[in-house]
């Protein structure tokens, strides 16, 4: 070998060691949800200071007991249902809303829908742990306390401004002919968007709905300020504050909920993710 | 072009009817509420009753003078910066892996994006596992290879708590700041890159004096998200530590929570929260001038 190929060599080993010490940070907390998740009593419970019992393998076989015990005898179940509920009306008015507006700043506005998208952006930025004080008045005052309502009301003030910002950037890669044609065509302004828009429109929207389900997903801090009974929590509330009994942490379940909540958003997450990134640097990556 | 114009052809008309909306959602639920927390900080509201009065500067007077807010405002910036930090190196670093091809780098690339899908809480309640002060594999393991003799409690201990903390915050920033920073990379004109190697620029001269001065405006873009992210986080330390020891790790926004939603004091809860406001405007300032500039160049 020569000196190039033992530097190369060395480069290649560099390279996969860095890649697995990445993966081993990152993925390291799923890796424990999983072997937490099916792992036996007797085999999750042995204190960490006993060098004899590795921690990282199943000394004792896999068992179902945890899976079963969160969702037959928790409220598991229920939160999955109320996430579901909450998703799908945040998801419509988040389309009835943030499409149009979007179309409007890339296609209508002229030369001000830049700022106007930019400013609603920036709304964005205005964080939940800012605004969970008034937010408690208001739901208060509004009758909306403790129920999935105040959900319904308060996400989309997170969603609309992202999802506003992101259909404008996706309209700017669509080219403009297509409705230019149809205008020529004897369309109304009004009836291109209503015929012809929509159509292009479609992976626009497909990526608006993904955002939204997975922040509806994600959110913890309004949730824990507005609900306050078991039955009407969302997973993410649900799973860390009430799946614990009294002072009895049970792992196992714990762990299996985290698991299967994360399995369905880390798919979806890697197959929208390019498109979410676009959204977020703006202008300062080009291409 | 025979049609009459009508009023479905006025653009702004429909500019103006397509955007009342989604103006009319921000302006009401999110300025508003902003007004509101404000008004509220210098307010004796209770979340017991409807009115309230003027407090003028009594909030602030209370809470700079309260140790615990001290320490919590000192806790949010050291979490802020120390995470931002270990982001910043790690994510160079993992962008520059994650540009090479090797076998595997799909599975690479998909495990490394899992903290960026997960739900905050949900993550933090599997660290508050792994950090456990019986069971903790991290103790376990540097047992096993001699690294530690006594004993670590991670959440237990003051210092070492805000140690988790930190860690807990950059593995969850790392994708997001990753991916920006291998999306930055991808835009550097390949020109540029091959004219510094025919000059004879190594690995670590194009890294730091080719590359990282053009990743600059992306690498800002990622940390400031990051700072927002982690300044303004509950999730985290809520489910981690609770602010405990003794009231020794809260951060502001654990601490709002406990005072506001809690404690039942409103306009105490308000007048902490809006100490975050310092990283915001210097974040909306930093992306307004970024932008700006991205402005100028595409001209």
């Amino acid at each position: 070998m020569t000196r190039r190929d033992v530097r190369r060599a060395l480069k290649r080993t560099g390279l996969y060691a860095a890649a697995l010490g990445f993966m081993l940070f990152a993925g390291f907390p799923f890796y424990w949800m999983l072997i937490t998740a099916f792992k036996q009593n007797r085999d999750l419970y042995v204190g960490a200071s006993d060098l004899s019992h590795v921690p990282w393998i199943f000394n004792d076989p896999p068992t179902l007991e945890h899976v079963r015990l969160l969702f037959g005898q928790t409220d598991f179940p229920r939160w999955v249902l109320n996430t579901l509920v909450v998703v799908v009306a945040v998801v419509a008015i988040t389309v009835a809303v943030a499409v149009p507006a979007g179309y409007s700043l890339a296609r209508l506005a002229g030369r001000w829908g830049e700022r106007m998208g930019m400013g609603i952006f920036f709304t964005y930025l205005i964080p939940p742990t800012l605004l969970f004080v008034p937010f408690s008045r208001l739901i208060s005052l509004l009758g909306l306390q403790n129920s999935l309502g105040s959900l319904i009301l308060i996400y989309p003030t997170m969603t609309i401004p992202f999802c506003t910002w992101l259909v404008m950037g996706f309209l700017r890669s669509v080219p403009w002919e297509i409705e230019e044609q149809a205008m020529i065509d004897g369309y109304s302004r009004l009836a291109v968007i209503l015929k012809v828009a929509p159509r292009l429109i479609v992976p626009g929207i497909l990526t608006v709905v993904v955002f939204t389900f997975t922040l509806v997903m994600q959110e913890f801090v309004y949730a824990l300020t507005f609900i306050s009974s078991v039955e009407k929590m969302t997973v993410s509330l649900g799973v860390p504050i009430a799946l614990v009994r009294g002072d009895v942490y049970h792992w196992g379940a714990l762990m299996a909920a985290a698991l299967f909540t994360s399995i369905p958003l880390a798919v979806v997450y890697n197959l929208f993710i390019d498109r979410f990134i676009q959204g977020f640097t703006m202008g300062a990556v080009k291409g | 072009m025979m049609r009459r114009r009508t009023l479905a052809d006025r653009e702004d008309v429909l500019a103006g009817a397509m955007l009342a909306p989604a103006l009319g959602y921000v302006i009401l639920l999110v300025g508003v509420p902003f007004v509101l927390a404000i008004v509220l900080s210098f307010s004796n509201a209770t979340a017991g009753s409807l009115r309230f009065g003027w407090a003028g500067l009594r909030n602030y007077a209370a809470i700079l003078a309260d140790p615990i807010f001290l320490r919590a405002l000192r806790n949010s910036a050291v979490v802020t910066v120390g995470s931002q930090v270990l982001v910043v190196i790690l994510a160079t670093a993992a962008a520059q892996v994650f540009r090479a091809t090797f076998h595997g780098k799909r599975l690479a690339r998909f495990v490394l994006l899992l903290p960026w899908a997960v739900p905050v809480s949900l993550a933090a309640i599997a660290w508050t596992w792994i950090f456990d002060s019986t069971f903790s594999v991290i103790n376990w393991t540097l047992k096993a290879a001699g690294l530690l003799h006594g004993w670590l409690y991670w959440l237990g201990e003051p210092a070492l708590a805000l140690v988790a903390i930190i860690i807990v915050q950059a593995w969850r920033i790392l994708p997001f700041a990753t991916v920006i920073v291998l999306a930055g990379l991808s835009s550097i004109p390949q020109e540029i890159v091959e004219a510094a190697i025919v000059d004879g620029a190594g690995f670590w001269r194009r890294l730091f004096q080719v590359e990282l001065p053009l990743l600059l405006p992306v690498v800002a873009v990622a940390v400031l998200f990051g700072v927002v992210y982690t300044a303004t986080d509950l999730g985290v330390v809520y489910i981690l530590t609770g602010g405990g020891p003794a009231n020794t790790t809260h951060v502001l926004p654990t601490l709002a929570f406990q005072r506001g939603i809690l404690g039942a004091d409103l306009g105490q809860g308000a007048a902490i929260a809006v100490f975050l406001l310092p990283f915001l405007v210097v974040v909306a300032v930093t992306m307004l001038r970024l932008a700006r500039r991205a402005e100028v160049g595409a001209r």
